[in-house]
């Protein structure tokens, strides 16, 4: 009976756990956003990130872009081909490229370079007391660290997901029309008449800002709330990549569902 | 303006359910350097951290250069801390910014003074330090001496009247200790600040210290000046700037009878 309880009891509190933690999370995140104001102020200190966050995660990104194309215009070649229908192959890569791989993919190397390195910069810039010191200094942490590499993080996603759609595409491009012959004026032409720019190209470029939005609040937060120890530090770097790659997925099931209803 | 920049009457502190300070009455005069010693786990740098305002007190009142802490938002403790410096254990320098530019940090962020005014405040608060020459090295290339040198420039940047040290001799070599102590006697004296400093290092805190508050068990033990302290016979001061390992503070954690254990009574 009372291995029970202890069970029960052991439920509830980590139920209550989760959801106090979710709550910290949520202040800590309209904290970031009340806080924003001098991060534009002073634009360079959001260009600075941007640079850490995006411009130091295109070699990934570009890399996967141009083999995930590579590979969709290897696959999608064999399986149109069985219908005779292989000038659709610009249509297959692109579409799927610009609605779902570039910006899911591109997110999830997102979170596993950049999100990863934030949470482990901000984890130890909190266990060296850095954090503190400059609380001491009068100086708001959330505004002078956390907003900044918000933002920086934000506005590099879209353009991450863009480059990797536009890597894929080129490199199916190249598997498809320069290695297996397909007509190049048909893989142009049909892609350029299918893939529509509101319904597809604007939809992708939300998808990605949403996902922009997650991953970076998540990492930032991993961070911010880190133990100060080595050990905190590790934990909170791997529940970073995670929680925000499920948070990809899941976002990504809930927005296909609302934007693509095949109507 | 009151003679005392610190004044703490009847302050108590709990941690969750845990008393960590009880009934501490402290002051600090203006351009004094005041210690506060103690055993690891004592209280001390909680008691720095509650004048710094990183904690609120549960009770009692604690005033900073005439302002009780209590009544402060964010907004006016930032404004009281800007004429407060603190110098953290391992200096807690920006680890992404050249030394400058840490020394630089506070100036950017509280003042709008052009770009050569900065360096030229910065390059005189890194010669006070002795550290003028090494403005241009990253915090990682720097002895944990030196940094703590750097973070001392980088905490009188604002020119504050009162700073805190926490345990700023942990870890230092022989010289660089000497070293330090000199400079947080000399700074104290020739910007008339109020500095705090915690640590245990009993034979450089009575060496430049004014006077000495003893924290052990969340309540000041004994206080005086080092002359005093050197005199007291009171036992735990006695075993504490003695060294001894006998006294009322035992050298073994709370255990069962050592015979039971190795079950040895029959």
């Amino acid at each position: 009976m009372n291995s029970l309880l202890d069970s029960l009891r052991g439920i509830g509190a980590r139920v209550i756990d989760g959801i106090w933690r979710m709550g910290v999370a949520t202040r800590f995140f309209l904290r970031t956003l009340l806080q924003s104001g001098q991060s534009f102020r002073r634009f360079h200190l959001i260009i600075r990130e941007i640079f850490s966050a995006g411009v130091l995660s295109l070699i990934i990104i570009l890399v996967s872009g141009l083999f995930v194309g590579m590979v969709l215009g290897l696959q999608g070649y064999e399986t149109l081909q069985t219908y005779g229908s292989e000038e659709a192959l610009g249509t297959l890569v692109a579409l799927s490229l610009v609605r779902e791989l570039g910006p899911v993919l591109a997110a999830l190397l997102f979170a596993s370079r950049a999100g990863s390195s934030i949470t482990a910069e901000i984890g130890l810039m909190k266990a060296t007391e850095q954090l503190a010191a400059m609380e001491m200094m009068a100086v708001d942490p959330i505004a002078r660290v956390v907003a900044p590499r918000f933002w920086g993080a934000v506005i590099s996603m879209p353009i991450l997901a863009a480059l990797f759609s536009a890597m894929g595409i080129l490199g199916g491009y190249l598997v498809g029309v320069v290695l297996i012959g397909v007509d190049e004026g048909s893989f142009w032409s049909q892609m350029q008449a299918a893939v529509d720019f509101r319904e597809d190209i604007l939809n992708g470029v939300i998808k990605s800002l949403v996902f922009g939005v997650a991953v970076t609040a998540i990492a930032l937060f991993e961070g911010y709330d880190a133990p100060p120890t080595a050990e905190g530090v590790s934990r909170a770097t791997t529940r970073t990549v995670v929680t925000s790659s499920l948070a990809i997925l899941g976002l990504d099931f809930i927005l296909t569902a609302f934007m693509f209803r095949g109507v | 303006m009151s003679d005392n920049l610190i004044e703490i009457r009847d302050l108590s502190f709990a941690y969750r359910e845990r008393l960590v300070l009880k009934g501490i009455n402290l002051t600090a005069r203006r351009g004094q350097v005041i210690a506060i010693m103690g055993i690891s786990g004592g209280g001390k740098t909680t008691l720095l951290r509650l004048i710094g305002g990183a904690l609120k007190a549960t009770r009692g009142v604690l005033e900073v250069d005439g302002v009780d802490m209590a009544t402060l938002d964010q907004e006016g403790l930032y404004q009281l801390r800007r004429r407060m410096g603190m110098l953290f254990q391992f200096g807690a320098l920006f680890t992404d910014l050249s030394v400058f530019d840490n020394v630089a940090f506070p100036l950017r962020e509280h003042t709008d003074l052009p770009e050569e005014m900065i360096r030229d405040l910065v390059l005189m608060k890194l010669n006070a330090v002795g550290l003028r020459g090494a403005a241009d090295l990253m915090p990682s290339e720097l002895s944990g001496g030196m940094a703590r040198r750097v973070a001392l420039a980088r905490a009188i940047a604002l020119e504050p009247r009162l700073i805190l040290y926490d345990e700023p001799f942990a870890g230092l070599d022989p010289i660089s200790l000497g070293v330090s102590g000199n400079l947080i006697r000399r700074l104290t004296d020739t910007l008339g600040v109020t500095s705090i400093v915690v640590t245990h290092d009993i034979q450089e805190s009575l060496r430049m210290v004014d006077y000495v508050y003893f924290v052990s068990a969340g309540v000041i033990a004994a206080q005086g000046t080092p002359d005093e302290l050197r005199a007291s016979t009171e036992p735990f001061v006695h075993q504490f700037v003695h060294g001894e390992e006998n006294g009322p503070v035992p050298f073994h954690y709370p255990a069962p009878p050592y015979a039971d254990e190795l079950e040895l009574a029959t």
